[in-house]
């Protein structure tokens, strides 16, 4: 069995509690033992790994920043540490778990009912119930705030009628968490599979996140009970704060796909004998490949370890998680196409992970905000001036006339 | 029934292995540890057995002050406490020191089953676990690749395999030290519910006056076997490619062995 031995040029190792380490290295040892056997396959399939979520459930996966209901009530820093190694393995299976912790059980925990939490929390928790989250439409992604689902006061209960896309885990779901507006704001519902008017149905041909489940969900007519609604939420910000916990674990999960393409191009670049019977390694053109990802990938550890402090601390703003997103997948990207290139021929075949991140990095770039997006949310907390909606020409000047979309770039 | 796992960190292999500038070890600096391969099943032995017959793992370690995260691994997966031999005078010692040092430490407690590790993945002496047997004059069982506790908890039946695949079953009388073998079972891993729990378990540093030993007795200073120099092996030369189909290449390659190599 090969062990990843890890990424620490800057011994950053050394600045985690002992807690810290032991969670990184129990996800590692799963990812290694369980996830990489299978995950090309899956890939190749395109096939959600499910035979892997009870496990996931028994070591506290889901929901691991939760300490009620027997949750382990992990810190900022040993959930991003979670996503790190769970990415390193694949950025679906990240996705996974990103939608079931911090978009499902996340909002349900935070802003529902004591009777929804009672329902949901536990299955969650173990894996025996899987959860989607639906907020992007298909004219909708950057701006939610457009949504066009919408929820109706119909007696004692609610009817929905919209359609919601790119949807993690939809079809798979037991139970999804849909924001749709209401006479009174958007407000966050609980909708249960089966029920009459509720559908969904996958997206097919994706050359990316293929061990992952993509998904539509169509509501027509579909009517909820007064008791579906999430009582706690009172409009889109409540959304948006479930994007945030989401994001902040993307941000480490970019760094956790990086760390997986260095590693594979720096043990091929010592094995691949071209010229003389050299290594590749000893190439100055590889070397300089090489440090240039170790540099970015240790930039990259040293930013999501403050994020994670201020996490911790309560100290971290919406605009620290867009410059941690932005950049870490950013240098996953680059990372995965060097990586790609230090592999020539054989970076293309699935034989090699490199292929399959570089791959599902494309839709990580973005998705849950787009990398331009986040770049402006960053800008705004810099100039206090908001660039998400260019004045119209030859028109009066622009009046805003959709919610402030700093939290912009959904999806489920 | 009250277990004894002994674990050892060892260095992850995997990782980029440099000799030590004395040339009598690796360099220890930046290199990543790992719980012994072999120990790993000992401790899901030992675990699968304690949680059966409503008992509790107790583990042992000797080494420097980096092994505590190799012991709260295994309180994490669920070893009730933790014995660490962490003074300065339990290190650098051979098997025989180790070996003593921690039967000293067991000798204190009451126990029916000692497991161990077979052997090392970095210096690979398997004597340790055959030494503690001495100290404490127990039966030990070494290779072991199953474990059954018979009805009264004061026999195992042990299972240990042979060359060829012939296995060798043996009756053993408790309490007794079994060094396992990797592959015997499915080590768990430590759920992170585990993780935040091992925090707060013991792990007790006895000295080695503690123990009723003499520090000259254990370590280096205890140690009659004396490590004079690691190295990695000499690359050879000499091999050569064979071009071509199969065909071709075996044809090639049969020749040379009838003719260069005088082997066929």
């Amino acid at each position: 069995m090969s062990r990843f031995p890890g990424v620490d040029l800057l011994e950053l190792d050394a600045l985690l509690t002992d807690e810290e380490r032991l969670v990184r290295d129990t996800v590692r040892t799963f990812v290694d033992d369980k996830v990489k056997p299978i995950i090309e396959e899956c890939h190749r399939e395109a096939r959600t790994p499910l035979e892997l979520v009870p496990e996931m459930g028994a070591l506290n996966l889901f929901g691991a920043s939760i300490s009620e209901y027997g949750l382990p009530g992990l810190g900022g820093v040993a959930y991003g540490l979670i996503m790190q190694e769970l990415e390193r393995g694949d950025s679906g299976l990240r996705s996974f778990v990103s939608v079931q912790s911090s978009l499902v059980m996340y909002p349900i925990y935070a802003f529902g009912s004591q009777a929804q939490k009672d329902r949901w929390i536990p299955k969650l928790a173990s894996g025996e119930a899987i959860g989607c989250f639906g907020l992007t439409e298909p004219d909708f992604g950057s701006n939610p705030g457009g949504m066009r689902t919408f929820a109706k006061r119909d007696g004692d209960g609610w009817v929905l009628n919209g359609s919601k896309q790119w949807i993690t885990n939809g079809t798979l779901a037991d139970v999804a968490v849909v924001w749709a507006k209401t006479d009174d704001g958007v407000r966050g519902f609980v909708v249960e599979k089966g029920t009459p008017g509720f559908t969904s149905s996958d997206q097919h041909g994706k050359f990316s996140l293929r061990a992952s489940t993509t998904s539509e969900l169509g509501f027509q007519d579909c009517r909820i009970p007064g008791d579906a609604i999430l009582p706690g939420t009172t409009g889109l910000k409540n959304a948006l704060m479930c994007l945030n916990q989401a994001r902040y674990g993307i941000a480490w999960g970019g760094v956790g796909s990086a760390m997986e393409t260095f590693h594979t191009a720096l043990t091929y670049a010592k094995e691949r004998v071209q010229f003389h019977g050299q290594p590749i390694a000893s190439h100055q053109l590889i070397q300089e490949k090489l440090a240039w990802m170790a540099t970015e990938i240790s930039k990259g550890q040293l930013l999501c370890l403050q994020l994670g402090r201020l996490k911790d601390n309560g100290r971290l703003k919406h605009w620290h998680i867009s410059m941690g997103k932005r950049n870490n997948i950013w240098l996953a990207r680059e990372c995965a196409r060097i990586a790609r290139e230090i592999l020539g021929a054989n970076g293309i075949v699935d034989d090699y992970p490199v292929i399959r991140h570089m791959l599902n990095i494309e839709s990580v770039f973005t998705y849950e905000g787009t990398h331009d997006i986040h770049g402006l949310i960053i800008g705004e907390a810099l100039t206090g001036i908001p660039a998400y909606n260019p004045p119209i020409r030859d028109e009066k000047p622009a009046r805003r006339t959709e919610p402030a979309p700093a939290a912009a770039g959904a999806r489920g | 029934m009250r277990i004894a796992v002994c674990i050892k960190q060892v260095p992850n292999t995997e990782a980029r292995l440099r000799v030590s500038r004395d040339g009598t070890w690796l360099e220890e600096d930046d290199l990543p540890f790992v719980i012994n391969e072999n120990d790993t099943f000992a401790l899901e032995e030992g675990l699968k057995w304690a949680e059966a017959t409503g008992g509790e793992v107790v583990v042992f370690s000797l080494g420097p002050d980096r092994v505590k995260d190799a012991l709260l691994k295994a309180l994490a997966v669920g070893a009730a406490r933790a014995v660490h031999l962490a003074d300065p005078a339990f290190l650098g010692g051979d098997a025989l020191a180790t070996g003593r040092a921690l039967a000293a430490a067991i000798r204190r407690e009451a126990f029916d089953l000692v497991l161990t590790g077979s052997q090392s993945d970095d210096l690979r002496f398997g004597g340790t676990g055959s030494i503690i047997a001495g100290h404490l004059g127990w039966p030990h069982v070494w290779l072991v690749m199953g474990v059954e506790v018979e009805a009264g908890h004061r026999t195992a039946k042990v299972t240990r395999e042979m060359e060829s695949g012939v296995n060798e079953i043996s009756r053993v009388a408790l309490p007794a030290v079994l060094e396992i073998q990797a592959g015997i079972n499915h080590p768990r891993y430590a759920s992170l519910k585990g993780i935040m729990a091992a925090k707060k378990k013991e792990i007790s540093r006895p000295t080695p006056a503690e123990l009723g030993l003499d520090a000259a007795a254990v370590g280096a200073a205890g140690s009659r076997l004396e490590v004079v120099s690691v190295a990695f092996p000499e690359s050879g030369s000499g091999a050569q490619m064979l071009e071509g189909d199969v065909k071709t290449a075996v044809a090639a390659l049969v020749e040379k062995l009838q003719k260069e190599a005088r082997v066929l």
